[in-house]
């Protein structure tokens, strides 16, 4: 059996402290860390548990935006009538992501650091060779069954997919991270594997994630977020986008918009090239279709997963249109 | 034996056969009242863990469980260097080789994921690290993983499943609208929500097994043959199961590893397969590929159906899953010609998943019946009337009942068929695609004979005692329904008694036979005790009835009476009280006469060998469905919804229809998963399931499940059992994969030949 301590933080500080010790992890709603527990992946010595820590749960949305702390629930952000009000598609990442069992359990700070569903990564007795569970080791998925990884963002060592919904709402409305004192943009946050891919983003040792802030804009209150996939609720993306629209006085013409991608990157992905091209422009169909396909820009196929780069840029158009009315 | 009166399905109030009665075991269940077979509090109990292996071909060269058995708590590691002593039991028909070793921990491993080590500790998580540290050295050889494995080959020809008649070969050459096209199912699991394992216990040469299982009697033997003890020193316990569909009817090696590890530990061990595990730990559905051609005339008539079939199996032993099973049986075609194949690879032997055969054999057959109709530009529901099969034409025997024309126009008029349009791509729903189809299932209906004990207890209450199973098809309930019809008291006064291989012998719960089976022997051992409490009545001294001059009673609502009531009144317990007597017990079975003896008994209990097949008699006995189905796909993204589901059964008369309906809802679930959702993903670099959770294994959730209709249609045959019913559990499954497929070309325009019918094979 391995043992392992329990210690219940009084304060911030406090499990920051605790957390320096190597074989020390957080405890938020343990959805992530239990499960990895349970594969062999994390073989945690100490879990701090942050669940009573007071004042880490609290929201507040007002005319600037949101700022939700990292204890907050999933399931009550998703139906924040603040959040939802100001940015549906971050209220709707969360509402389409998981069960509403893991969505009562689960915490916004755990929610980013969930881990790959790469099914090599959570097999650790089977495939030893994975670079993010054993650096150096090797890359079980390459040449295996890739229907789930990524097509964006990945590198020779690692080909995994960032799973999460909502980062992909937050990387589309510039969210920062807030680790106490210090802020992070999401997209900063998250790093690509290139050669180290067991770094995935720039938390350091100790650091926690206090809560995350939202700016408020045009194109947040207008948003949404579509997510695809095989059955229809209680699974990760095969591709997402989260898309708001801010548009010029003529109710017609493109003044700001946000483009972001899930479950086909390494992580959350941000379709600038997108923006870029339908910025100043009045939507139509074939438009914005042809702007859609510039969000899967480099992407490389492992095989299965070559659906990924025709499906993202049809989810990328269809949410688009939805909210410029076209669809 | 006294006729009963038929009624149609449904239509009693009263709660007797044929009344709408809810599960008797449905609060204990859903209140944590029932108790698993993991549960069992039993004492100085401990845990084995199956450690499986990680390659899929080759030997173990060696074991090094040092670390393993110095970590904390760990009793015993079992390796292929350990005899355990076990032989090898007899297969599902009784053949059995003489004195043969059997390894469950075997040194040649076969399959990615076999168990190949168990280690057993004093507790469950001491035992799950103490696995992970069981370092296990491998000779690899290359495996065959798959049909697709360019060294897997066509396979061996199973004669006995060669069907033909006519000259399928030059009828199909000479029609004039040829059609032709493979079909294939992926690998699919059963993956019940309780998940596999057992408790086991010796008590000197006795064993009891507490465990999942739905066929107590014939694992019991299993048990007994492997550790060569008598058969009645085993005793298996599964009052209650949680889902098995065809996986829990047999002792898999994980089970006989855990009882040589109690023998040898003299501790009762508990071993929980894990979810992960289950995907190899008992095989699932095996992979199947089937090539079908049909030839017809210009407008529709059937001419020939060519078809050859093939299905993976273990390099261990064979286990055919069936192509052609209902190639025959749906139409009327005056050649036929099938074949079917078995392709070792290394996978786990496969097993029966509900409906075995006759589901992918459907998938095959429904999906080319439309594309036939599309061919020729005919209502895909006209092609099946116009070919509508009025006779057995593989046995060349009559219908015992078959009310499939019925399932297909009830059917279509409550589903609206006739507003179709029968263009591909003609029928909208906003952006989404819309699409409608339909498939046709069959199962046969299976005898076998059961035996039931019935006693009637001084306070009047009534017990029902079998060894027969519930995994949650309803088998308390109706065996309380059929005992409470026959002695005329009310169901609530029943107390039914299953799942226990000490209790009186009964069939496998499979095939959908056990239902038929165990009413008859309920129902005759149910008659017995009510003839001879009525004799007693009249001719016993103390009895009120004995001056009545009456020569026959009346039992109703739990009073016994003189016809047409000039006399006492009674209730049983007072009747009971006055003949003196605190039981009467009958035990009868359905076995004939004249075979009836402890040999028979065996056979009959403990083996599937006197399981009589649907032509048996002079008769063609199935049950038969009819579905239609109502997809939306959203063509951007190739997600496929289901969004209305009728569908019309022939399942002769319904014991309980809200169970039936349950059971059919159940399998047209079943089949929306494996339509859309389930497939095993073979690594084929390992020759292992890498989606082996039920996080990346998916089966729908109630949001993929739309309002399901279900309507049966079906009479009474009494052919097909005692009580006029055919087999419920497994016929629902049958032709929903096609029915939906054909709905997704009907919208799309797309033919998707290969299950499940994913995103990528329609963007
Ligand atoms: C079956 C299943 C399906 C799922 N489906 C989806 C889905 O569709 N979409 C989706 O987006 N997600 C999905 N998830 C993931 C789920 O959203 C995450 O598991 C959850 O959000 C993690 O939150 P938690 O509070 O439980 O984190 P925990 O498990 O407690 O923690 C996760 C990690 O973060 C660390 N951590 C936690 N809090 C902090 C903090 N404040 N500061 C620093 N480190 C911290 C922990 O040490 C741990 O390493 C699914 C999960 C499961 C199990
Ligand atoms: S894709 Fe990444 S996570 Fe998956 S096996 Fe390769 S290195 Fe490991």
């Amino acid at each position: 059996m391995r043992d392992f301590s329990y210690f219940r933080a009084a304060s911030t500080e406090e499990a920051s402290r605790a957390t320096l010790d190597a074989g020390a992890m957080l405890l938020a709603g343990g959805t992530t860390l239990l499960d990895l527990a349970k594969c062999g992946v994390t073989e945690p010595d100490t879990l701090v548990d942050i669940t009573h820590l007071a004042g880490l749960g609290d929201m507040t949305v007002d005319a600037n935006g949101a700022t939700i702390g990292a204890l907050a629930k999933m399931g009550e952000v998703a139906d924040h009538p603040g959040v939802k009000a100001a940015f549906p598609a971050v209220a709707q990442s969360l509402s389409l992501a998981a069960s509403a069992q893991l969505r009562n359990m689960a915490t916004i700070g755990g929610n980013l650091l969930q881990r790959t569903r790469c099914s090599y990564f959570r097999e650790p007795g089977v495939f030893p060779a994975c670079n993010k569970r054993n650096p150096g080791s090797g890359c079980s998925a390459i040449g295996g069954v890739t229907r789930n990884h990524a097509v964006l963002g990945t590198s020779r060592a690692c080909i995994a997919v960032n799973p999460g919904d909502l980062a992909v709402a937050l990387v589309a409305f510039d969210a920062y991270v807030e680790m106490g004192r210090r802020r992070v943009a999401i997209e900063d946050f998250y790093m690509l594997p290139g050669e180290t891919p067991d770094w995935e983003t720039v938390l350091k040792k100790g650091e926690i994630i206090t809560g995350i802030a939202i700016p408020a804009s045009p194109a947040a209150k207008n948003s949404t977020y579509l997510k695809v996939r095989d059955r229809q609720s209680y699974e990760f993306a095969a591709a997402s986008a989260a898309v708001g629209i801010e548009f010029e006085a003529d109710g017609k013409t493109v003044r700001d918009i946000r483009v972001a991608l899930g479950g086909v990157a390494t992580r959350p992905w941000r379709a600038r090239a997108v923006e870029q091209s339908l910025i100043g422009t009045v939507l139509n169909v074939e438009a914005v279709e042809k702007a859609s396909r510039l969000s899967v820009e480099g992407a490389v196929s492992h095989g299965g997963n070559r659906y990924k780069i025709e499906l993202a840029p049809r989810v990328v158009a269809r949410a688009i249109l939805t909210m410029g009315g076209l669809a | 034996m006294t006729i009963m009166e038929t009624r149609k399905h449904g239509d009693a109030a009263d709660g007797m056969v044929g009344g709408r009665f809810s599960r008797l075991d449905g609060k204990l269940k859903t209140t944590g009242g029932a108790t698993y077979a993991l549960e069992q509090p039993v004492k100085n109990l401990v845990h084995a863990v199956l450690v499986q292996s990680t390659i899929a071909a080759g030997r173990v060269v060696a074991v090094d469980a040092g670390k393993a058995k110095a970590a904390p708590g760990v009793l015993s590691v079992f390796t292929p260097e350990d005899d355990l002593g076990l032989l090898v039991a007899s297969d599902w028909f009784g053949n059995r080789p003489d004195n043969q070793p059997f390894h469950p921990l075997p040194r040649e491993v076969s399959f990615n994921g076999q168990a190949i080590a168990a280690v057993v500790a004093e507790t469950l998580e001491q035992a799950t690290e103490a696995a992970k540290l069981v370092k296990v050295s491998y000779e690899e050889t290359q495996p065959v993983t798959g049909l697709d494995d360019p060294n897997a080959g066509e396979g061996r020809l199973v004669d006995m499943l060669s069907v033909g008649w006519g000259d399928a070969e030059a009828a199909y050459a000479a029609a004039d609208i040829r059609i032709e096209a493979e079909y294939r199912t992926p690998r699919e699991y059963h993956v019940p929500i309780e998940p596999h394992g057992l408790t086991v216990k010796w008590e000197g040469d006795f064993l009891t097994v507490w465990e999942p299982s739905q066929w107590t009697h014939g694992m019991a033997r299993t048990y007994a043959e492997w550790f060569n003890i008598p058969a009645d020193n085993v005793r298996i316990v599964s009052p209650f199961i949680g889902g098995g569909f065809g996986s829990k009817a047999m002792g898999y090696t994980y089970s006989a590893v855990a009882a040589a590890a109690a023998r040898k530990l003299g501790r009762p061990v508990k071993l929980a397969v894990t979810r992960p595990q289950t995907f190899t730990a008992y095989g699932g559905r095996a992979a199947t590929r089937q090539t079908i051609r049909i030839g017809a005339t210009k407008d529709g008539v059937l001419q020939a159906i060519v078809h050859r079939g093939a299905s993976e199996t273990s390099v261990l032993a064979d286990f055919p899953e069936q192509t052609g099973a209902a190639t025959p049986l749906l139409y009327a075609v005056p050649n036929l010609s099938t074949q079917h194949r078995l392709v070792p690879v290394n996978t786990v032997t496969p097993g029966a998943l509900r409906a075995p055969g006759k589901n992918p054999s459907a998938f095959g057959l429904e999906s080319a019946i439309e594309e036939l109709s599309y061919a020729i530009g005919m209502d895909p529901l006209e092609l099946r009337l116009r070919n509508y099969a009025d006779h057995d034409y593989q046995s060349g025997k009559p219908w015992s009942t078959r009310q499939l024309r019925e399932a297909l126009t009830v059917g279509a008029e409550v589903f609206g068929w006739s507003k179709r349009s029968h263009e591909p791509r003609s029928m909208r729903d906003g952006r989404q695609l819309v699409g409608w189809g339909i498939g046709c299932g069959t199962f046969p209906v299976l005898k076998a004979a059961s035996e039931a004990l019935i006693r009637i207890l001084g306070d009047g209450s009534v017990e029902v005692v079998s060894g027969a199973i519930d995994m949650g098809q309803g088998t308390y309930t109706i065996l309380a329904q059929t005992a409470a019809e026959v002695l005329g008291v009310p169901a609530e006064q029943v107390d039914v008694k299953l799942g226990d291989s000490s209790l009186p012998g009964a069939t496998v719960a499979g095939g959908s036979m056990l239902a038929g089976a165990i009413t008859g022997a309920v129902h005759k051992a149910a008659t017995a005790a009510r003839d001879e409490l009525i004799g007693l009545a009249l001719n016993d001294s103390n009895s009120p009835f004995r001056d009545t001059g009456a020569n026959t009673l009346v039992i109703a609502d739990g009073r016994i009476s003189v016809p047409r009531g000039e006399g006492p009144s009674l209730t049983l317990a007072e009747l009971m009280s006055a003949i003196g007597r605190d039981r009467i017990e009958t035990q009868r079975n359905t076995l004939p006469e004249g075979a009836n003896g402890p040999e028979d008994h065996k056979r009959s209990w403990t083996t599937m060998a006197n399981i009589e097949g649907p032509t048996a008699g002079d008769l063609s006995m199935h049950s038969w469905c009819a579905h239609f189905v109502e997809v939306k796909v959203d063509e951007d993204f190739g997600t496929v919804r289901v969004s209305r589901v009728v569908s019309a059964f022939d399942c002769g008369r319904i014991y309980n229809p809200k169970l039936a309906e349950s059971q059919w809802r159940g399998g047209i679930i079943m089949g929306i998963g494996q339509a859309l959702l389930e497939e095993g993903l073979i690594d084929e670099r390992f020759g292992r399931v890498i989606n082996n959770n039920m996080g990346d294994y998916l089966v729908p959730t109630n949001a993929d499940i739309p309002h399901i209709q279900v309507i049966s249609v079906g009479i009474p045959d009494h052919d097909a059992s005692v009580l006029g019913g055919k087999g419920v559990g497994e016929v629902g499954i049958v032709g929903v994969a096609p029915a939906i497929a054909n709905a997704v070309f009907h919208a799309t325009g797309k033919r998707v030949r290969d299950l499940p019918i994913t995103l990528e094979k329609l963007i």
